[in-house]
């Protein structure tokens, strides 16, 4: 790879990468009916784990540019449904598609680096590693993850130029998330909820297109959970897609656009936060009858 | 410990104004570091062996016997490190992969005369040859292997360790006839072939170096050392380029997004694969690499005896390699060098260093058992204690590195240098792009 081609997607990340328009157009969606443009389409998948059908037939999309919630009882499949897109689990049946590419039973490797990165229910920090060290391991292409390049001498000096600009945007997105000043820090050392900073801001370093988070707010105090959920916000605003799992209502309905319900495995209902709210069936299985 | 580390613990919050930094760089500390105790610990050998009347050659051999297995283990230690401290697999078979490299070796090295026949290929061949092979013998246990978990992943490194032990030794293996040639492992007797330090008599004769060499046994005579310790020297010299290329190739590993890769699948695989890195390729890459080192380091420390024999390589020499790479602290290189140094100076050699004193200070006679020992030590004589604990100093020195290791665990469980920072990058992390003056790097 060359160093423009190099500069060039470092700079797409720093910057919005996405048109506007893809955006602006999810957000006066009403979530309605068919999704316009799928960044994500989850079609008729299944997971069984010995006699248990942990996700069973589950139909869904993810409008490109938006914030979508997964929500459902435990059992549901959710975390499930997570691990088969992102490659962790082979379905036994169905497909994923992603960005108009098949991804079933990819390696977790290879679904990263078509632009879909995860964050987990608990965050899997490296916590031998600093905050820095975590950060820098996240950009995708690096010429310094050949063994070669990285021993040789004169291949070394371009592995050290990219390093530098890796550094800079390292830096940059700590201060997006303000945790900078625990760039030293060992990760293992971070709070809970700093924690789910870093690995959200570890996530977005790889130049995703697709987010998936994994209850990105458990374990977040209230002033942590706002700032979190303004920086999903602004990203948002910068063109990345959101899918997150999450057992807090107030910010399901309050923060996604649109919502898919999951139950024993198989979507129940999907919809903006208001048809959900009301709808009977959903009350019925997840809400407890009464919200 | 060294003082160089730009982000230590304690003050990770505040520390981050690099350009306030006015210490040296790592390498260079980690350089007087590992100095320092090596310096301090021959100067207090040398002090105590002539106070005591070990005298002046004995001094010399037990320094540079130390030398050499300090040389040799920091070899493997590295070698080591890499698979366990930096990748996190637990690699139990270390002596298996030497054995390949060395039986390998000395296979192609062999007379073809000999019994068994080897292919009488020159030396640097040979050892080419070695390494290969070791690294092929890691690659096929890699592919198998690397699919299972870590716990089971030591035991198959294990288990081919002494597959290839008991297959060395096995009688059919011992001698294949191939055409008229009887080839083969030898069995328990092994392979003869021509020694590696065999280069420094070749080395003697070349025009410069034999007269640096003609200089240096001059000196020798001077002073009185035999020319057989300086030949052996010698070779230990050789050695010690080797330790440092190994140590180089390591930290420019460690010092690299390929080695915060590695760091990566030893913290959290499923984390590392998440974040898009194929962590498969990475793994089996590094498992041929320090399996290639292993035998290598295996060629150099069997190089100064010209037969091999499956004896050398009993899981408990991966247990010793071990036990230096703990008390050095693993995860780091100038760490593993540090523990290889002080496992063959106070665990290894200086219970003989110890011997060495007593025989030249009290002639003592060793009882036949401990018991004997205790009736003339309450007969008021503690004597023959001493000399039966002298006698059976080879066997107490397991009874040391189990205490040491105990002890270590309790008050240091990473070792000696196991708690610092090495950041894993080709650049100073530390600097931040406003408070920066330009790409300067300390690579």
């Amino acid at each position: 790879m060359s160093d423009s081609e190099q500069t060039a997607e470092s700079e797409a990340a720093a910057t919005p990468h996405q048109a506007a328009e893809s955006a602006e157009s999810a957000t006066e969606r009403t979530g309605r009916g068919p999704v316009d443009d799928p960044i994500l389409r989850v079609e008729n998948l299944v997971k069984h784990f010995g006699g248990i059908t942990a996700v069973d037939g589950a139909n869904f999309q993810v409008e490109r540019g938006s914030i979508t919630g997964l929500i459902g009882p435990n059992g549901a499949g959710k975390s499930t449904t997570f691990n088969c897109i992102t490659g962790v689990y082979d379905p036994n049946d169905g497909a994923v598609v992603f960005d108009g590419t098949d991804i079933t039973g990819r390696d977790p490797h290879w679904v990263a680096n078509q632009g879909l990165v995860r964050t987990f229910q608990i965050a899997r920090e490296l916590p031998e590693m600093t905050v820095l060290e975590n950060m820098m391991l996240a950009p995708k292409n690096q010429l310094g993850e050949s063994l070669w390049r990285s021993v040789v001498p004169i291949a070394r000096r371009e592995v050290v130029d990219q390093e530098e600009q890796l550094r800079e945007r390292a830096w940059e997105m700590l201060e997006f998330f303000e945790i900078d000043h625990l760039a030293g820090e060992y990760a293992g050392n971070l709070s809970g909820g700093q924690r789910k900073l870093l690995e959200l801001a570890r996530a977005l370093l790889t130049d995703p297109e697709m987010l998936l988070l994994d209850e990105p707010m458990a374990g977040v105090n209230p002033s942590l959970e706002k700032k979190l959920l303004s920086h999903v916000h602004e990203l948002q605003e910068r063109g990345y897609t959101f899918l997150l799992v999450e057992h807090d209502m107030d910010v399901i309905m309050n923060h996604c656009e649109h919502v898919i319900v999951m139950h024993q495995g198989t979507v129940l209902a999907e919809g903006d936060p208001a048809d959900i709210k009301s709808n009977e069936e959903v009350i019925e299985a997840y809400l407890g009858g009464e919200i | 410990m060294s003082g160089s580390s730009k982000l230590d613990g304690e003050n990770a919050g505040n520390s981050l104004n690099p350009l306030e930094e006015t210490d040296l760089p790592q390498w260079a500390s980690d350089l007087v570091l590992i100095a320092g105790i090596v310096v301090a610990t021959y100067a207090m050998f040398a002090i105590i062996g002539l106070l005591t009347g070990v005298g002046l050659n004995e001094t010399v051999g037990f320094m540079r016997l130390v030398t050499f297995f300090a040389a040799v283990y920091a070899l493997v230690v590295l070698a080591l490190n890499l698979h366990w401290g930096y990748t996190g697999m637990f690699n139990i078979g270390v002596a298996g992969f030497m054995a390949v490299g060395v039986y390998t070796m000395a296979f192609l090295t062999a007379s073809p005369d000999g019994s068994p026949a080897g292919l009488g290929l020159p030396i640097p061949i040979g050892v080419v040859g070695g390494m290969i092979a070791a690294g092929l013998v890691g690659l096929v246990a890699a592919l198998p292997a690397l699919r299972v978990r870590a716990d089971y992943f030591a035991i198959v490194t294990l288990g081919l360790s002494e597959i290839i032990r008991l297959a060395l030794l096995s009688g059919s293996l011992r001698s294949v006839e191939v055409g008229d040639t009887e080839y083969g492992t030898g069995g328990g007797s092994g392979i003869s072939y021509t020694p590696v330090d065999s280069v420094i008599p070749w080395l003697l004769e070349r025009p410069i170096i034999g007269f640096a060499g003609d200089q240096l046994f001059a000196l020798g005579d001077m002073v009185g050392i035999e020319s057989s310790i300086i030949q052996s020297g010698l070779y230990t010299g050789v050695l010690l380029l080797f330790v440092v290329a190994f140590y180089l190739f390591l930290t420019r590993i460690a010092y690299s997004p390929f080695g915060r890769v590695l760091k990566a699948i030893r913290e959290d695989e499923l984390a590392a694969r998440s974040l898009g890195k194929n962590t498969d390729r990475v793994k089996i890459t590094v498992f041929v690499v320090g399996c290639a080192l292993m035998g290598l380091a295996g060629i150099l420390w069997m190089g100064s005896q010209s037969r091999v024999n499956p004896d050398s390589f009993m899981p408990i020499v991966t247990f010793y390699i071990f036990v230096a790479l703990i008390v050095g602290g693993s995860g780091s290189n100038t760490g593993s060098i540090v523990g290889a140094f002080v496992f063959a100076a106070f665990l290894w050699q200086g219970p003989r260093f110890i011997r060495s004193i007593v025989r030249a200070n009290v002639d003592v006679r060793a009882p036949q058992t401990i018991y004997d020992a205790g009736v003339e030590l309450a007969a008021g004589d503690p004597l023959p204690l001493l000399g039966y604990v002298i006698g059976t100093l080879d066997e107490l020195r397991f009874v040391l590195v189990g205490v040491v290791l105990i002890v270590l665990m309790i008050w240091k469980p990473d070792g000696l240098l196991g708690h610092r920072k090495e950041l894993a990058a080709a650049t100073d992390l530390s600097r931040r792009p406003t408070a920066t003056d330009g790409g300067d790097t300390d690579e």
